[in-house]
């Protein structure tokens, strides 16, 4: 591959960060063009040979990355102002130079790197998993219908990525709003049969700080969202959900699941 | 405000929005909409109101007016102001309204307070609420500009409330239907300028 020599270049711009909460930087580079390039592969260039356009030595730019197939979400980054995949983000459909930047939202490891921990703990608090465990064997759960589980598939493709997350104005370091992916998870374990035999639990979950109700409706989550996740269907329908529960929890003889 | 205390709250504020600012605000332009007929009508249509007993109008007005639309004011501005606006990267019409709404809120604010000191506050001091003084204040065309914007931001914030009041307590929860509320809200904004902007003009 190295060896192809196309005579062209590929212009990059990429925001640079040595540190956690440190100063950031512009650095512009110059890659060589291989047809069908991805950004992931003109970040991998840079590795090998970190020198900016301009001949200045500098230190190679960190960025995650997994799967390289769109399922990982971990190589998320902001490409020419649209949070994306780069290992899908091809650099002939990219208007050049390619600027390069790292989910804001998420606090900044090293240049394009986050740390998405906010994420993950927001699944944990909502109990995005269907619990199963028990001191004995709890036999088979209730089937699930074959067209809800077709749809419940949709919900299910969610990779953590963070653009969603990124997309939206509510979420940010400064508030406490968890974002659209954790909600739309509830949506989907409380859709499992087995799953919503504790659906009371992850409401409350969300109707907690930082929970729901802090959604603002401006549907940028579901522009972005690379899965196609009807994210603020799942969001109007929680909405829903939660008004009921709201009703149940004051006026109800319990709190519990019906 | 206590721990897991905010889903609350923002029900309120989405409440208090519609029932009874929202409903007030509907009263209030349709009140000033008889401007159109002429100074004596309105007069008439607000003289209406002094048929209350004082007492109850000013318990009325702080039940019905300022402490909801404070609560939602004061938590709109919280809002308002934990949101990081952007459109230039996401410049879809939704993520315009949802900028519009923080910014019209954030507008009436001042727009409110300023117009509440001009008529309320002066009726207070003795002054009489009645088609001159709005006529006297709207004679300066300084004052003339405000009060249009002022209006198209109170008739959008509710027009636009309205939509989000239906996605916020689960009613619209479709693509379709979201669609749809979207141009049932559109037309509201338009009746309720029109009748706002013209009332306005009829003092002029
Ligand atoms: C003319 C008086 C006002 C009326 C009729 C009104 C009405 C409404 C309505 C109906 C909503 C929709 C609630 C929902 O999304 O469920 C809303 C939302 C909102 N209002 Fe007001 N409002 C008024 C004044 C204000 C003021 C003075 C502010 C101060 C900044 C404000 C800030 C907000 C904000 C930030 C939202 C969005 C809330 C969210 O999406 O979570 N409003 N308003
Ligand atoms: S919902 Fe979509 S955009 Fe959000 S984290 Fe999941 S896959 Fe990414
Ligand atoms: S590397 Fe897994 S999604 Fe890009």
């Amino acid at each position: 591959m190295e060896t192809v020599n196309t005579g062209r270049t590929v212009k990059l711009e990429i925001v640079r960060q040595d540190t956690e909460n440190g100063s950031t930087r512009v650095e512009k580079f110059e890659v060589p063009y291989r047809p069908g390039m991805n950004v992931i592969s003109a970040l991998m260039h840079i590795q090998k040979y970190p020198v900016t356009a301009e001949g200045q030595n500098t230190t190679p730019v960190s960025w995650d990355m997994s799967c390289l197939e769109e399922v990982c979400g971990a190589c998320s980054m902001v490409i020419n102002g649209r949070p994306q995949q780069s290992c899908s983000a091809l650099v002939d459909k990219l208007t050049q130079p390619i600027r390069l930047e790292p989910m804001k939202t998420f606090p900044v490891v090293r240049d394009l790197q986050v740390d998405r921990s906010r994420m993950f703990n927001a699944l944990k608090k909502v109990k995005a998993w269907v619990p199963i465990d028990g001191t004995y064997d709890l036999g088979e759960g209730p089937r699930m219908p074959e067209r809800k589980r077709q749809w419940a598939y949709e919900l299910s493709k969610c990779m953590t990525c963070g653009v969603c997350m990124e997309a939206c104005p509510n979420v940010s370091e400064s508030a406490s709003f968890m974002g659209p992916a954790p909600l739309s998870q509830v949506r989907l374990f409380n859709t499992h049969p087995t799953g919503a035999m504790n659906k009371d639990e992850r409401l409350a979950a969300i109707m907690g700080d930082g929970g729901l109700a802090n959604c603002g409706n401006s549907q940028n989550c579901v522009a972005a969202c690379p899965k196609g996740i009807p994210l603020t269907t799942s969001i109007a329908a929680l909405n829903r959900a939660t008004t009921v529960q709201m009703f149940k929890n004051f006026f109800g003889s319990d709190h519990m699941v019906d | 405000m206590s721990k897991d205390r905010e889903f609350l709250w923002r029900r309120l504020h989405s409440l208090l929005g519609v029932v009874p600012v929202g409903l007030f605000l509907a009263f209030h332009l349709s009140l000033n909409f008889t401007a159109v007929g002429g100074e004596e009508s309105y007069n008439t249509a607000t003289g209406m109101m002094e048929l209350v007993p004082h007492s109850l109008l000013l318990a009325m007005e702080w039940i019905i007016i300022y402490i909801p639309l404070m609560f939602h004011a004061f938590y709109g501005v919280y809002i308002a102001f934990t949101a990081t606006n952007n459109v230039k990267r996401f410049s879809t019409f939704r993520n315009w309204m949802f900028a519009l709404q923080r910014f019209t809120g954030i507008f009436l604010v001042i727009f409110i307070a300023w117009h509440i000191f001009q008529t309320r506050v002066q009726k207070a001091f003795g002054e009489e609420v009645n088609f001159d003084m709005m006529a006297e204040i709207v004679a300066n065309p300084v004052m003339l500009g405000f009060y249009i914007v002022g209006i198209l931001s109170a008739t959008f914030h509710l027009a636009n409330g309205l939509w989000s009041f239906l996605v916020s307590w689960g009613i619209t929860q479709s693509k379709k239907s979201q669609q749809i509320a979207t141009y049932i809200t559109l037309l509201v904004f338009v009746i309720l300028s029109i009748m706002g902007v013209a009332a306005i003009l009829a003092f002029v």
